[in-house]
């Protein structure tokens, strides 16, 4: 079988690609940022000493980890509204719904980095007087947050990729565009394959860095 | 009542885990200028008493007060109580394993408490922690990590980080107990510096020629109580009961 390769129809829509690219890593970000929020107070609840919050926190997470995500987004968009008859646009349901999915993995890097921390570091910041607060800012925190770089790069690294689920709910990211250029040029290799490309070109760096990390945290213990 | 010149008294002081009963009923006077050696077999509550002594264990029973103000394990105090804040502040605790903060330098490691917590000028700080790691014969090693150090270099840079918050008391928790044999030694001078500039200390140890050199007064534990009390000399080199002696042997080599 031959097949002519023929990239240069479909590179006159790359335009349309690039946009993809874009809402992408809009949406990437966003959802990273509110995740991060979102998964700090998930986290700030699981720790702490009230049964109440730590029930709430946990039936989030387990609710948001153990259902699919394409699931999740489908039910904010379609099923949510019916339920609380009002109109949830696209955006805010695609967004929604990434970045809780997002905070609930993050909620769980975030306590293990700083349940990693040993415990001797929180009473040596004690014993010099220290606030819980100033415990946490100073001498917790820095190194639990060394502690969950890798996963948290990875996790966000996933998140980027999971993006392409809001194809479903025709969120102009980069599988929906290439979807519209297939359609537009009939050329569904050729198009995947430069999505495909242009996904990797946006991970790729990231992992690496992610990778650097680790090997550094394994290199100073 | 409370001798009022005591720096720390303890009165009936009680701690269990759980049905655990660990301390049952200590009563003790800290004098200012003192150096208190606790001894005794492992188990017998030492950590847990001076641990109480700063609240980072709170007890379940009786009081304890830090120079006449009863001290409450909240942060800040009330009333005339002294909170976990102000009272840490001025009674300094020194861990078997150092628990030095790997992310900050050895100088940052010193000055953390005094910029953060006392609000001094960095300037101001550093220039503290410089005197006080030349007084531990580290002042080389001021921008090294932790890591970097040996165990002993480590325990000296702990004790000086205590004593940037210009203490009025250091809490010692067998702090040679996890060094090479070679490394107490370093150490154990230290500490005896300090005993000689008159700083009121409660030192946890099994170097019983060591306490027998620097404690004015020791307390032998067993079992969660006050065993044996006196002086140096009185408990170390002249045991009268038989417990004691047949603990003390343990350590005659
Ligand atoms: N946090 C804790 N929880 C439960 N038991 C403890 C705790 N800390 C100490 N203990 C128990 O209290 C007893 C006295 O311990 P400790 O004060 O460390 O003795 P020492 O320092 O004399 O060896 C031991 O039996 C120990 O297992
Ligand atoms: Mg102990």
């Amino acid at each position: 079988m031959t097949y002519h390769w023929d990239f240069y129809t479909v590179m006159q829509s790359f335009d349309l690609l690039l946009w993809g690219v874009w809402i992408t890593f809009l949406y990437t970000v966003g959802s990273i940022l509110i995740g991060v929020v979102v998964g700090a107070l998930s986290c700030w609840a699981r720790l702490s000493r009230f049964w109440w919050l730590r029930l709430i926190s946990r039936t989030y997470q387990e609710l948001f980890r153990c259902t699919p995500l394409l699931v999740q987004i489908l039910w904010a968009y379609y099923a949510l509204p019916m339920l609380l008859g009002i109109s949830i646009s696209n955006t805010t349901a695609g967004l929604l719904t990434l970045s809780l999915y997002v905070g609930s993995f993050y909620a769980e890097i975030f306590r293990g980095g700083i349940l990693a921390v040993d415990k001797g570091q929180r009473e040596a910041s004690a014993a010099i007087g220290m606030s819980g607060v100033q415990s946490m800012r100073y001498i917790i925190m820095p190194q639990a947050i060394k502690n969950m770089l890798p996963a948290f790069i990875n996790q966000s690294v996933i998140q980027l990729k999971n993006t392409s689920l809001l194809y479903a709910i025709s969120i102009a990211e980069l599988t929906y565009m290439t979807s519209v250029v297939t359609s537009e040029t009939y050329r569904p290799l050729e198009a995947y394959s430069l999505a495909a490309v242009l996904y990797f070109a946006m991970l790729f760096p990231l992992t690496q860095v992610a990778d650097h990390f680790e090997r550094r945290m394994r290199r100073s213990d | 009542m409370t001798t009022t010149s005591a720096v720390i008294s303890v009165r009936g002081l009680g701690k269990s885990f759980g049905k655990l009963e660990v301390l049952k009923g200590i009563d003790l006077d800290l004098m200012p200028g003192e150096v208190m050696g606790v001894i005794g077999p492992s188990g017998s509550g030492k950590s847990t008493l001076i641990r109480c002594l700063n609240m980072m264990e709170v007890p379940t029973a009786g009081e304890v007060r830090f120079q006449g103000r009863p001290v409450t394990h909240k942060f800040r105090g009330r009333g005339g109580a002294i909170g976990t804040g102000e009272l840490r502040r001025k009674v300094g605790m020194v861990f078997q394993h150092f628990n030095l903060f790997p992310h900050l330098t050895v100088l940052g490691n010193i000055t953390a408490g005094p910029t953060k917590v006392l609000a001094e000028p960095r300037a101001e700080a550093e220039a503290h922690a410089m005197d006080l790691l030349g007084q531990v014969g580290l002042a080389d090693k001021a921008k090294a990590y932790p890591a970097h150090l040996s165990g002993g270099q480590k325990q000296r840079v702990a004790i000086a980080r205590s004593l940037a918050m210009r203490p009025e008391v250091l809490l010692l928790d067998e702090v040679t107990s996890a060094l090479d044999p070679e490394l107490v030694g370093e150490v154990l001078a230290v500490i005896r510096r300090l005993a000689d500039t008159g700083m009121t200390m409660v030192l946890v140890t099994h170097e019983m020629g060591f306490a027998a050199d620097v404690a004015s007064r020791v307390l032998f534990m067993e079992g969660g109580r006050i065993a044996e009390e006196g002086s140096a000399e009185q408990i170390l080199r002249n045991p009268t009961s038989e417990r004691l002696r047949s603990f003390l042997s343990r350590f005659h080599s």
